[in-house]
């Protein structure tokens, strides 16, 4: 707070960055703080939080130029619902003049000359944009490992331990930075879990919306029937404000619906009483922790006491939910990523003879390892002789999945399911088998394939002290009910930990 | 279904990445690895299942076929080439195709 401001009588303020989204967004409003002195706040943060590595690209001076704009018009009266909200954005939404790198390679050099209609509409409503977060190579991953700019660390540690842990992924840079107090909140994006896991395993509410929620416009393309924008946040208010932003319709997406958005924050606090919760069997897997076991059965007694009812119900395709997601997405990502070509955009091979080549090497070279597997896998399950037996049949049982969740809707209005089978693993445990790492995703990715809300909120720590989530899931395009279920989590949980600042 | 190194080098083309003859090994056992997994789904009865594609149902919405404003209509040239690696004058610069 500067000295002017002392004078003036506004309360002192401790840390700007201690405050949630909504509570900062309130203060801007009433004038207790202005939008510059949040945003240098949070990049005097950002440049102490290196080790981190969460961002790809910081853009202080246009955050700065933002947030005197956002104080003018608050000065003017004309604030937006997020004026001067310093947010963090995922570095796969294409940024007008910013570069935008899908943390890949072949992006190198490549800045957009137009912006992604989910980040526009936080302009529009006033948000100031601190700058890019890291992610796994074109999302694919669950750890953020597979980043070209390296992984991201999460600002989260065992107790007594200093091994480097993952912040989750693929939104693991945005995860790691609203755990971190880098930023107000993050925008996402989740094909498989990307948003829910990495909030899981970082202790922060993360929020896949309905597909066709948010504009996938200007956002690089990952598997385009399952990617759905969403927020990471520190709570459920904030997720609730930041998605009533990014949220709407879009004439530049035609899978984007022509729905209008609902005052999400509305729907908080609202009772819980009578809401029937479906708790499913099959989400008892094999080798899960004890204590997410139990922490499960904590939710279920919260939502009991809040007067829910609650149901057993049995979703009994769950097991072929991740074999079905691994044949859709990478059949999808190696189409959106045939684009890659070394010609309109991005790297293009040094050395090459005919065009093909030129396409080879230069897909060789600007590709990670994870990417070059999936869009192998995506080439074959598609190719003439196996289109039928894989990719066909994926997409049968991504119809039978789909409709057992229709069925388990008509009798439920929430789904609850631990958000991941682990807490956060140390970087480098689990890159060594393909498998397992995806594994990670084994809760989230049904919802996924049958296009519902689902949101993480985090719920208690295990034994080393890390943070566990818990989900729920909603029928489609009711993210009103799926605030008011994770809210009711949060209040009954009262998780309250946070990581100390030991990368200062 | 385990694949063998020549699948590989095949499925490598049709991606177009260049791939070293000493990797598709290793390439083989990995994907085997994933498809192996992947085969629980043979368990699954499909008979009479509808494919998915999509989880929105909605008609595509019908415009005009007009140039639309902004970044996705025409006559702006500088804009369309400011990112290729290689242009002369307005044009992408790629080897030659024709012969």
């Amino acid at each position: 707070m500067s000295p002017a401001a002392i004078l003036q009588g506004r309360p002192l303020m401790t840390d700007l960055t201690d405050l949630t989204l909504a509570g900062l967004r309130d203060a801007l409003k009433s004038k207790e703080a202005s939008a510059v002195e949040a945003t240098q706040a949070y990049l005097d943060r950002i440049d102490a939080a290196g080790a981190l590595n969460a961002f790809i690209t910081v853009t202080a001076d246009k955050a700065r130029a933002m947030a005197e704009a956002s104080d003018k018009r608050i000065a003017a009266g004309e604030a937006g619902p997020l004026e001067g909200v310093p947010l963090a954005i995922k570095d796969l939404f294409c940024t007008q003049g910013v570069r935008t790198t899908a943390a890949s390679k072949i992006l190198e050099g490549f800045t957009p000359d137009y912006e992604a209609t989910v980040t526009a509409n936080l302009w529009r409503d006033g948000a100031v944009m601190l700058g890019k977060t890291n992610l796994d190579e074109f999302a694919m991953g669950s750890s953020n490992e597979t980043s070209y700019f390296g992984p991201v660390v999460s600002p989260w540690r065992r107790a007594g331990s200093d091994a480097k842990l993952t912040p989750g992924g693929s939104s693991g840079g945005s995860s790691a930075a609203t755990a971190a107090r880098l930023c107000a909140g993050a925008t996402g994006t989740d094909t498989g879990g990307s948003i829910r896991q990495p909030a899981a395993l970082t202790g922060t509410v993360g929020v896949k919306p309905t597909y066709g929620r948010c504009s996938r416009w200007g956002t690089v393309a990952f598997a385009s029937s399952l990617d759905q924008a969403g927020p990471v946040a520190r709570t459920v208010r904030d997720a609730a404000a930041m998605l009533r932003s990014m949220a709407g319709p879009d004439a530049k997406d035609s899978t984007c619906v022509d729905r209008p958005v609902p005052d999400y924050e509305a729907a908080i606090g609202r009772s819980v009483k009578g809401l029937k919760i479906g708790v499913p069997k099959e989400y008892r897997i094999d080798g899960m922790p004890d204590e997410i076991e139990t922490l499960w059965s904590a939710g279920v007694d919260w939502l009991r006491a809040a007067g829910c009812e609650i149901v057993d119900i049995s979703l009994p395709l769950t097991k072929y939910a991740l074999p079905v997601y691994y044949i859709v997405a990478p059949a999808e990502a190696s189409s959106n990523l045939a684009r890659y070509d070394g010609v309109r955009y991005g790297h293009r091979a040094g050395e090459y003879g005919d065009v093909t080549s030129m396409y080879e090497k230069t897909r060789a070279e600007g590709f990670g390892a994870e990417v070059r597997r999936r869009v192998m896998i995506g080439a074959y399950v598609l190719s003439a002789g196996y289109y039928d037996a894989y990719y066909l049949r994926a997409q049968k049982v991504r119809k039978l999945i789909a409709d057992e969740f229709v069925k388990a809707f008509a009798d439920v209005d929430l789904i609850l399911t631990p958000s991941a089978p682990s807490a956060a693993f140390a970087l480098g445990e689990r890159s060594d088998d393909p498998v397992s790492m995806y594994l990670n995703d084994v809760f989230t990715v049904t919802g996924n394939l049958a296009g519902l809300p689902g949101g993480s909120v985090p719920a208690g720590l295990d034994a080393d002290g890390l943070p566990l989530g818990l989900q729920l899931l909603a029928r489609p395009f009711d993210e009103e009910t799926l605030f008011t279920g994770l809210y009711a989590l949060e209040d009954a949980a009262g998780f309250s930990a946070r990581p100390d600042d030991w990368w200062r | 279904m385990a694949i063998d190194k020549d699948t590989v080098r095949k499925v490598a083309h049709l991606a177009r990445i260049d791939t070293p003859e000493e990797a598709l090994e290793p390439l083989a056992e990995e994907i085997s690895g994933i498809l192996q997994w992947i085969e629980q789904l043979m368990e699954i009865d499909v008979e009479g299942v509808d494919a998915m594609a999509s989880t929105v149902e909605t008609a595509l919405p019908m415009r005009e076929d007009v140039l639309q404003d902004g970044p996705t209509g025409g006559g702006q040239p500088d804009r369309i080439v400011a990112n290729a690696p290689k242009t002369e004058d307005h044009f992408f610069v790629v080897p030659k195709v024709v012969e």
